[in-house]
This record gives structure tokens, C-alpha cells and sequence, in this order.
């Protein structure tokens, strides 16, 4: 397996008065080259488990592995982790601190003990996959670009470390609608291309249900639902009674049914939901060409 | 590591101590204080760590709790005492290479360490009673004769109460980008102080541009509630003493007498 979560349990504070229980028994598989999303609302564990994917917490029970390597094994070298999983935490931009871009850039690979010709190939080209270019914008600082631009250059800093699974957490949040957009293709470009395991936490239920190959639902530290998006947005009230909502598609769906439509709610493609609604409406009294055939 | 610092930190309660009105246990603590510099002998030393003991266990604020506050100044205490230990001439204790242990060292090292614990343990309980908020009124009401003077009271308080305010927002902020930069691979745990420091770039630049932003988005916030300085501004809960206030006014004046009193008669 390549990535495999075990019996995962994390305990905040413990033995104070604000002792909270973070993770409870989580336990998931991914495949390789498959895009996971996590969705939960805030304080449901999501951060704590992206956390422990890349070893910066310690679990109280349970073990995380990614290709034979045991990240919660406190004897596996940091930097064996560091080369298997890149995290991009939330706002990533606000962790930009070198005088130019490209060195920001390299400054994760150079961590990992990379230098020269192969540094300057692994910025370039983690600089292009985010959709910069690193001959106009490499030179400069990362305080003069928009937001954005940053974000996508704090990605690209993880991204050069090349690592085997990439994490983002809420990569979208605050960014303007057509940023989202760009960004949202740029990490589906990367996970084409790099071939690697993604995770992507997120708030948007039409993004998961357009990008993610599995969804993993967190709700007060247990993964309460895990499956294809088609399995966990087909059950819109048990993710509804955790404070969660569905995709648009499926809110519509719903809503049809509701008014007496059987209507399949695993349907998550626009193109083909359209199809199915069409079908089902009846068809408009005043068109008689529609009409005709109906009766025919 | 970062979680470790308690200085500043409000435990939630609603002890004796906890209720106090702020200037008075402002008051209280720098009482307690000159006490601490006031006696010179153990026995007096004594009087000060059970007079201390009494207000922690009236607090009901754990005593793992507060000494956790003594860790990240743990080194400072060991200084002191080591170098308390060599400095005095008297009767030998024993010999280590050129340096002499005597028993005056021995005694004086002891009474130091132990008044530097107390001091910090006796002002932390200040802050672990009392909420920030409460702290930096009752600073401002106690300096307002001051502003007679020309002293900006107000303003003061208000600037404390943001720095305090702020203190767990940045720690928090520092806890976020150290964990980003690890993910990047970033290593704060080994190599000598001058890598050390050279590493803490990745930390202290992200670091002051937060703080730059967050200290313009607070000033924007005050200016759109028409923050105009402190001056005319009411209290929504006005100090009043109460009668515990009285007591506890009491109980510190009759420790102050002992310890001038240790300080004559010892």
C-alpha cells in the first residue's frame, strides 16, 4: 500500500483541563497516483492529521507508512520523511522569507542536500508547473508579487522537494474567484504530471467532487466516511448532520427529489445531472413538438 | 517547547485570589516583591516561599501548572546559583580544581536561587489569576495620578493590553511557520549557535512581516470604531473594592511588618 493509515489517535493537553482528543482510531488507504480530499469543518482533526502525515506531531496510537516507510516511527531520519511528503500548510505565503524567489524555492530541495545543476532544474521546474516562469520572475523578490503569485511560489517551494505525496491544506482560502480557478488547475496539472499521491483539504464540495478520486470525511476526530465522491455525497444527510453540505449538483438533485423527481444523487457530472433532469421534467404543455412525441 | 512559556497566561478560576480587584493584587505582588529583597535570612526566606505557598493553594491553580513557568528560566536560576557558590570567602566546603565551595557560597547560592524562584513564581501568580484585560486596567487606574504629570496612562494600558493580547497570536504564528519550514526540511535542532542563529532566518523574517500586518490591520480596526485615544473612555465593568479587598490589603501589611521586622530583629 502505498500510503497507510492505522488506528490513528492523537490526544491534545493530556491530563489538563483542556485535554481534547484530536484524532480518534483513523485509519485510511490510498493508491498511488490517486487524489484524495478531506473535508470536515473546522476542529474535526484535519489539521492535526496532515500533521502527523508529515511527522511533525507524534501520535499517541496507531502508524502512518508511505512506500515502506514508517513516518510515526520516531528512528525514521527527518529528512527520509521530508523527501516522501511535502506539506503545504494554510496560507502558505506567509512562510516566503529569502531576497528572491528562486532561492526560496530551492530552499526545501537544498534541505534535502540537493545542489547546483540539479537544484537550478528541480526550482525551474517546479516554478513552471505552478504556471510561473522562472526567467521573469525568479529574479525577484516575493514580496513584490500579488497573492497569488506567492501562494503559487510557496508551492512550488514544496514542490521542488519532489515529494512522493503532496499535501495541501485549504489551498484556495482567500484567494479571488478567478485565482481559485488557476490554482485549483495548476494542482490538478501537478497531480497529472508528478504522478503523485495528492491530498487536498477543502471547503468546497464542487471541487472535491470534480477533482478528488476518494473523500475522506473527518468529524470530531474520526473519519466518519471514506470512499469515492459518488459514495459520500450520495449520503447528503448524514454529511448535512455533521454540518457539511453537498456539491451544487447534488444540493439540486436533492432539492428535485424532495419535490417528488427520482432522480439518481450520486450524479456529480453537470453534463450528465443536466441530461438526467431533462429526462425527468415533464415536458413543457405550450411546446408541442415535445408534446407530440410524448404521446406518441 | 514554544507551549512552555506560562508567563501571562490566565488560569481560568473563581478562587479567592481570583477575584481580588486587580490593583490590589498589582499591589499585593509588588508588596511581596520588596518583601523577598527586604529579608536576608533563611528564616525570613522560609516565611516568604509559605506566605506563597498559602496564595497558590487559595488560587486552586495547579502546581504543575505554575511550575511549568520556571522551565525556560531554569538556566538562569542554575547561573545564579553556580556563581553564587564560588563567590564568597569562609570556611571551606570543598575543593574543585582552582574554585572553592564554602559553606557562606553554599548559603548564599541556596537563598539566591530561592529568591529568584519566588520572584518569578510570586509575579506569575499575578498573571495566573488575573485576566490580562483586568491587569491592564488596574495598571491604568494605578497611574492615572500620574497623568497629571504628563504621563499617558491610558495609553499605556492600551499598548499593554495589545502586547499582551497579542502574545499567544504570535506564538502561535512562530509554532505555524517553524512547523512550515520543517516541512520544508528546515532544522532548528542541531549545529552550533551560529548556525543555529543563521537557521532562525527561515523563522524571524515571516515572523516580523506578521506582525507588521497584523499591527496595521489592528490599527485599522481601532480607527473604524473610532478608537481616539484613551482620553474620556468609560469602563463597561468599573473597578470597585470589596471587602476581600480590605482583608487581603490586611494580610500584606502584616507580612511587609514581618519582613521589616525579620530585617531589624535577625
Amino acid at each position: 500500500m502505498p500510503l497507510e493509515v492505522k488506528h490513528l489517535s492523537h490526544t491534545y493537553a493530556k491530563g489538563e483541563p483542556e485535554e481534547t482528543q484530536a484524532l480518534a482510531d483513523v485509519s485510511f488507504t490510498v493508491e498511488d497516483g490517486e487524489f484524495l480530499a478531506i473535508i470536515g469543518h473546522t476542529g474535526s482533526g484535519k489539521s492535526t492529521l496532515l500533521q502527523h502525515l508529515d511527522g511533525l506531531l507524534r501520535p499517541d496510537a496507531g502508524s502512518i507508512t508511505i512506500h515502506g516507510t514508517v513516518i510515526t516511527d520516531p528512528k525514521t531520519p527527518k529528512v527520509e520523511i521530508r523527501r516522501r511528503i511535502g506539506l503545504v500548510f494554510q496560507y502558505p505565503e506567509y512562510q516566503l522569507f529569502e531576497e528572491t524567489v528562486s532561492e526560496d524555492v530551492a530552499f526545501g530541495p537544498k534541505n534535502l542536500g540537493i545542489e547546483g545543476e540539479a537544484l537550478t532544474q528541480r526550482v525551474d521546474h517546479a516554478l513552471r508547473l505552478t504556471g510561473l516562469d522562472p526567467d521573469t520572475i525568479g529574479d525577484k523578490s516575493p514580496f513584490e508579487l500579488s497573492g497569488g503569485q506567492k501562494r503559487r511560489v510557496a508551492i512550488a517551494g514544496v514542490l521542488a522537494m519532489k515529494p512522493d505525496l503532496m499535501i495541501l491544506d485549504e489551498p484556495t482560502a482567500g484567494l479571488d474567484p478567478q485565482a481559485r480557478q488557476e490554482l485549483l488547475s495548476v494542482i490538478g496539472r501537478i497531480h497529472k504530471e508528478e504522478g503523485n499521491i495528492t491530498i487536498l483539504v477543502s471547503h468546497n464540495m464542487d471541487d472535491v467532487a470534480r477533482m478528488a478520486d476518494k473523500v475522506l470525511v473527518m468529524d470530531q476526530g474520526r473519519a466518519v466516511m471514506f470512499g469515492t465522491p459518488r459514495e459520500v455525497f450520495s449520503r447528503g444527510e448524514e454529511l448535512e448532520g455533521i454540518g457539511l453540505g453537498v456539491p451544487g449538483v447534488t444540493a439540486l438533485i436533492r432539492g428535485l427529489n424532495r419535490k417528488g423527481y427520482h432522480l439518481p444523487e450520486e450524479l456529480l457530472d453537470r453534463e450528465q445531472a443536466a441530461e438526467a433532469i431533462a429526462a425527468a421534467v415533464q415536458p413543457m404543455p405550450n411546446v408541442p413538438d415535445a408534446q407530440g412525441q410524448r404521446k406518441g | 517547547m514554544i507551549r512552555d512559556i506560562t508567563l501571562g497566561q490566565y488560569y481560568q478560576g473563581a478562587s479567592w485570589i481570583h477575584r481580588l480587584d486587580p490593583r490590589t493584587k498589582i499591589i499585593a505582588v509588588l508588596v511581596y516583591i520588596a518583601g523577598l529583597f527586604i529579608v536576608h535570612s533563611l528564616l525570613g526566606m522560609v516565611m516568604c516561599t509559605v506566605v506563597l505557598a498559602a496564595v497558590i493553594a487559595v488560587s486552586r491553580v495547579p502546581l504543575s501548572f505554575i511550575l511549568r513557568g520556571l522551565k525556560p528560566i531554569f538556566i538562569i536560576i542554575l547561573l545564579t546559583f553556580i556563581l553564587n557558590l564560588f563567590m564568597y570567602d569562609g570556611r571551606t566546603l570543598c575543593r574543585i580544581w582552582i574554585l572553592t565551595i564554602t559553606w557562606e557560597g553554599l548559603y548564599r547560592a541556596v537563598f539566591m536561587a530561592v529568591r529568584l524562584i519566588l520572584l518569578i513564581l510570586g509575579s506569575s501568580m499575578l498573571t495566573f489569576t488575573t485576566r490580562p484585560i483586568g491587569l491592564t486596567d488596574g495598571m491604568e487606574r494605578l497611574l492615572s495620578p500620574l497623568e497629571r504629570l504628563g504621563v499617558p496612562a491610558g495609553e499605556i494600558a492600551m499598548m499593554m493590553s495589545i502586547a499582551l493580547r497579542f502574545i499567544p497570536t504570535l506564538l502561535e504564528e512562530t509554532d505555524k511557520i517553524m512547523k512550515a519550514q520543517q516541512a520544508r526540511g528546515a532544522d532548528f535542532e542541531t549545529g552550533n549557535i551560529l548556525v543555529r542563529a543563521r537557521r532562525m532566518l527561515p523563522i524571524l523574517v515571516p515572523l516580523f512581516i506578521s506582525a507588521f500586518r497584523i499591527a496595521q490591520d489592528m490599527a485599522m480596526a481601532m480607527e473604524a470604531r473610532c478608537y481616539r485615544g484613551a482620553k474620556g473612555r468609560t469602563r463597561m465593568n468599573p473597578m470597585r473594592f470589596a471587602k476581600r479587598d480590605t482583608a487581603a490589603a490586611i494580610l500584606m501589611g502584616i507580612f511587609l511588618g514581618a519582613c521589616i521586622l525579620e530585617r531589624i530583629m535577625l
